[in-house]
């Protein structure tokens, strides 16, 4: 507990930040004290359940398990960052619209691993979005919205200008 | 967002209103208690028990107070230097805040630390020493009927329920509650019956798993306390404070934002009590936050044994039947005993059955507590007698369905405690569930290795009773609404269906009503979110107090010279001169209830309403591994006349799925010491998405409840009744063998495979 702290720098949503962490404080910590963002937040703890989803350097990491200290120098991503000023890309309106998630707790990580679903593959089929989400775990299971907003945010992708 | 607020002509309820708070669980901005952090705060870890029964011998914190940032370290003896008698819980008084004396299950809360950092508080908990002198133990639920081992010294029923009062002080037991229900002579009618039939079923402990886990903070005031506390009652956690503290109710504050999930784990007091303790010891502000392995070790779900016996005659008419149920209620009774009576007179299921005789038992043992779990008690039980009506019919050689449609309740007649059946629709989900199942058409049995089967269940339930929900509507002077009401949002949309209804009688959008969240200083008092109660009750407190509200503005038209057409904001600028005043409509709402006889258990009135559910499954075996692949999935179910029928489905197919995880492969292991070996989702399998069925069907029959609000009634738990036996019976539909156990996993399956073929594998 008494390790030094060092100050690291990294770009926030956007936005050039600089924080002082300890060796053992992982990033959903960092985020949520430094920063007042609670999107990712720590569920299972280990890596298993995806509510803690944050992208660094463009991909996906548990950021319960993920250490602070590694993203100095790095691009971090949080479900608050908005593509747009305001308003929500088409994969937070599809969510919406299909009515995929109840408590809301899990569906930050949804969100995350979708966008990057779809920029990895524009048009899955149902079989690849069951597996690419596989590591997201919703217990209130809103699992066939889910699969319907994936689908959704693909088409409306797809037919935007 | 766009929040219209035109007063509109369009109907409210029946329409699918996105859920209110969309946007901010979709930007991740909802508030959690999870997320609240206050100046000066501290955070408790707590350390817990390694063995299941023991007298405490020693407790040494020394090396844990000498941390360097640890705050202080609180056993019991601090807890008593406050209270000197600790003890809470909604049925009985028999749960600590902190072990006293003994402990009762692996896991249970020994000692906290306390620590402005977290990982401080938490090394600092590894390093408290426990002695204890081990004590026989017990952890089968039909053995704690007899056993020597004895968890609780004395019983301390809660003053709450008259049905308790008789086991107060009753020693040398571990017989938490029995019920007993007796209609007409079910020994005489067995010994009538052409056929008798006897199964014995069992269910597995599980657990919740919300994926936000408990978490609560207590900040002190000047004379008074604030409890933000991840929970289903905030009005019971006022309350049992107020009781444990010798406060008014006025001096505690009790607020719950958003639930990261619910499922009736989060229910009555969980660490609210430890919290509040430590803050008072403290004068700081505290918070608790479970992490998911200590989840297990907080509320589960009651494993069971269900031994049902019926009576038949040769063409398939049952008449009577017997039901045998220990409920296996873990250390604490927590709400264990109404289990037992309140699920247990639905026993004998959704069949017209002249005679019957339930015996149901809540047992202490000594394993984590067990509580209510969506379905309070009713997937134990409907795992059981659709298990046990499918074995009979297939005895008989008759057709499923057609046995069920010879034997269920229709309306007005008498259910098994003599309560006439009143707006349930269980010919109606029975039907409709073999139309969407094609049941007449042929169906392909598969060939070779994987054969296919398909089975049918159908369950229901009694909603709890009595219960009261009070609400309020305020009307600004703009014209526009908020609604008070302490019902939790959890992620059933409670917040939504609220909204639709004040919107509907006030003819407002729904989505320009705001509700605000359960703060016992602000919102008035509600039971609890549990039971699939709140559409019912508090939907009947909203609409009464939109109603008020609605009157009170005509009168104040009228009042001003204005015809009721005018729109709301002139005749407040009328009244008052200025945009200014409101009008407050209040609602409350408690159904008609007759309790139970307490030595027949009849009653002609047990419950406001009845859901009902039923599933029907495919499934595919393979008899080489016995892995069970359940191709689709219907479930239909009676919820009276949806409010959103969006949300109703999603409700529907997430019950349904969880009930899934259940059914297929959830299961708490406990070694022969009952040390749980699985207590994280890396060993405890939840559903996932791999995990759904290829197709499902989720629907609602047409239905009306005439005393909900806009004929609607509950439905947050229907999807779970008959998932379990619907698969057991296509199971045995596909590969001829019977699973009496849950979970019903590839290895059980495999076991029974071989089993049948005269090569059964050892055990173990």
């Amino acid at each position: 507990m008494s390790a030094a702290r060092r100050t690291i720098g990294f770009k926030l949503n956007g936005e050039a930040v600089s924080a002082e962490v300890a060796p053992h404080e992982n990033l959903v910590e960092v985020l949520q004290g430094e920063f007042g963002l609670y999107g990712a937040r720590e569920s299972c703890g280990q890596g298993l359940c995806g509510c803690c989803t944050v992208l660094v350097d463009g991909r996906a990491v548990s950021g319960c398990l993920y250490l602070a200290a590694f993203v100095d120098g790095a691009e971090v991503v949080t479900v608050e960052h908005t593509a747009s000023e305001q308003g929500l890309d088409a994969v937070q309106e599809a969510f919406i619209e299909t009515g995929a998630f109840q408590c809301g707790f899990c569906t930050p990580g949804f969100v995350l691993m979708t966008r990057q679903l779809l920029a990895e593959n524009p048009d899955p089929s149902e079989d690849e979005i069951r597996h690419y989400l596989s590591g997201n775990l919703c217990r209130c299971a809103a699992y066939p919205e889910i699969i319907d907003a994936v689908k959704l945010a693909a088409r409306r992708r797809k037919t935007a200008p | 967002m766009k929040r219209p607020t035109q007063p509109t002509e369009t109907p409210q309820v029946g329409r699918s209103v996105p859920r209110l708070e969309s946007q901010q669980k979709v930007t991740g901005r909802a508030e959690y208690v999870h997320n609240l952090r206050l100046p000066g705060m501290l955070y408790g870890k707590i350390f817990r028990a390694s063995v299941a029964h023991g007298r405490i011998r020693r407790i040494d914190v020394s090396a844990a107070q000498a941390v360097g940032g640890v705050y202080r370290v609180v056993t019991s003896d601090d807890i008593r230097t406050l209270l000197p008698e600790p003890y809470y819980g909604p049925a009985f008084h028999d749960q600590p805040i902190l072990a006293i004396d003994k402990v009762r299950h692996v896991g249970e809360p020994v000692a906290v630390v306390l620590a402005s950092d977290p990982h401080v508080a938490e090394e600092a908990a590894h390093l408290i020493v426990a002695e204890y002198e081990e004590l026989p133990a017990v952890f089968d639920e039909v053995e704690a009927m007899t056993s020597k081992a004895i968890v609780h010294e004395s019983l301390k029923p809660a003053g709450t329920f008259p049905d308790l009062k008789h086991l107060k002080g009753r020693t040398n037991t571990n017989v938490a509650l029995d019920f007993h229900l007796r209609r007409g002579d079910a020994e005489r009618a067995f010994a009538a019956a052409d056929r008798v039939f006897e199964h014995t079923f069992r269910t597995q402990q599980v657990m919740h798993t919300p994926l936000e886990p408990f978490v609560s903070v207590a900040e002190p005031r000047e004379s008074s306390l604030t409890i933000h506390t991840a929970s289903q009652s905030p009005s019971f956690v006022r309350i049992e404070l107020a009781r444990l503290l010798g406060w008014p109710e006025n001096r505690i504050r009790v607020k719950v934002p958003f639930l990261g999930g619910g499922f009736g784990a989060k229910l009555y007091i969980k660490l609210e009590a430890l919290v509040a303790v430590l803050a008072l010891l403290t004068r700081r502000p505290v918070k608790v936050s479970l992490t998911m392995e200590e989840q297990f070790f907080t509320l589960t779900k009651h494993a069971s044994t269900f031994r049902i016996r019926s009576g038949v005659t040769k063409d398939g008419r049952i008449t009577s039947r017997q039901c045998e149920v220990w409920w296996n209620g873990g250390a604490y009774a927590d709400i264990g005993p109404r289990v037992t009576q309140k699920s247990g007179f639905t026993a004998p299921g959704p069949y017209d059955i002249e005679h019957v005789a339930i015996d149901s038992y809540a047992l202490y043992t000594n394993l984590p507590p067990a509580g209510a779990l969506r379905g309070f008690g009713i997937p134990q039980l409907v795992w059981a007698y659709e298990s046990h009506t499918d074995l009979i019919a297939r005895a008989l050689k008759m057709d499923p369905i057609e046995f069920r449609r010879k034997n269920i309740l229709r309306e007005g007649r008498p259910q098994a405690t003599g309560t006439p059946m009143q707006d349930a629709a269980i010919d109606k989900v029975l039907e409709r569930l073999g139309a969407l199942l094609d049941w007449e058409r042929p169906f392909d049995r598969g060939s070779g290795t994987v054969r296919r089967g398909r089975g049918i269940a159908i369950g229901f339930k009694a909603c709890i009773s009595p219960t009261t929900s009070v609400a309020m509507v305020n009307v600004s002077a703009d014209g526009s609404c908020i609604v008070y009401c302490s019902t939790v949002d959890m992620g059933q949309g409670s917040d939504t269906a609220m909204a639709q209804i004040a919107g509907e009688v006030l003819n407002l959008p729904a989505e320009s009503v705001t509700v605000v969240h359960s703060d016992t200083d602000v919102t008035p008092y509600d039971m609890a979110t549990l039971g699939s109660r709140s559409l019912f009750h508090m939907g009947n407190a909203v609409r009464l107090a939109a109603a008020e509200a609605r009157g009170k503005l005509r009168a104040l038209a009228a009042e001003v010279g204005l015809s009721v057409e005018t729109p709301i904001a002139e005749v407040f600028r009328k009244k008052y001169g200025m945009q200014a005043g409101n009008v407050i409509g209040t609602g409350s709402f408690i159904p008609s209830y007759t309790p139970p006889d307490y030595s027949t258990g009849l009653t002609p009135d047990a419950t406001p309403f009845w859901m009902v559910g039923g599933t029907g499954a495919e499934v595919e075996v393979d008899t080489e591994t016995g892995h069970v692949r359940v191709a689709r999935l219907v479930n239909v179910a009676d919820v009276g006349t949806p409010i959103n029928p969006k949300i109703v489905e999603t409700q529907l197919s997430g019950a349904a799925i969880m009930q899934l995880g259940f059914t297929m492969f959830e299961r708490m292991h406990f070694d022969a010491a009952g040390q749980l070996r699985n207590a994280s989702l890396a060993e405890y399998k939840i559903p996932g998405l791999l995990d759904l069925p290829r197709e499902m069907v989720n629907e609602a029959v047409v239905a009306e409840q005439r005393t909900g609000p806009f004929g609607a009634k509950g439905v947050g738990e229907t999807g779970t009744f008959g998932v379990s036996p619907a698969i057991a019976n296509a199971i045995e539909d596909a590969a001829g063998v019977r699973l009496t156990s849950l979970p019903l996993d590839a290895e059980a399956v495999y076991r029974a495979l071989r089993a049948a073929k005269g090569e059964p594998l050892p055990e173990g």
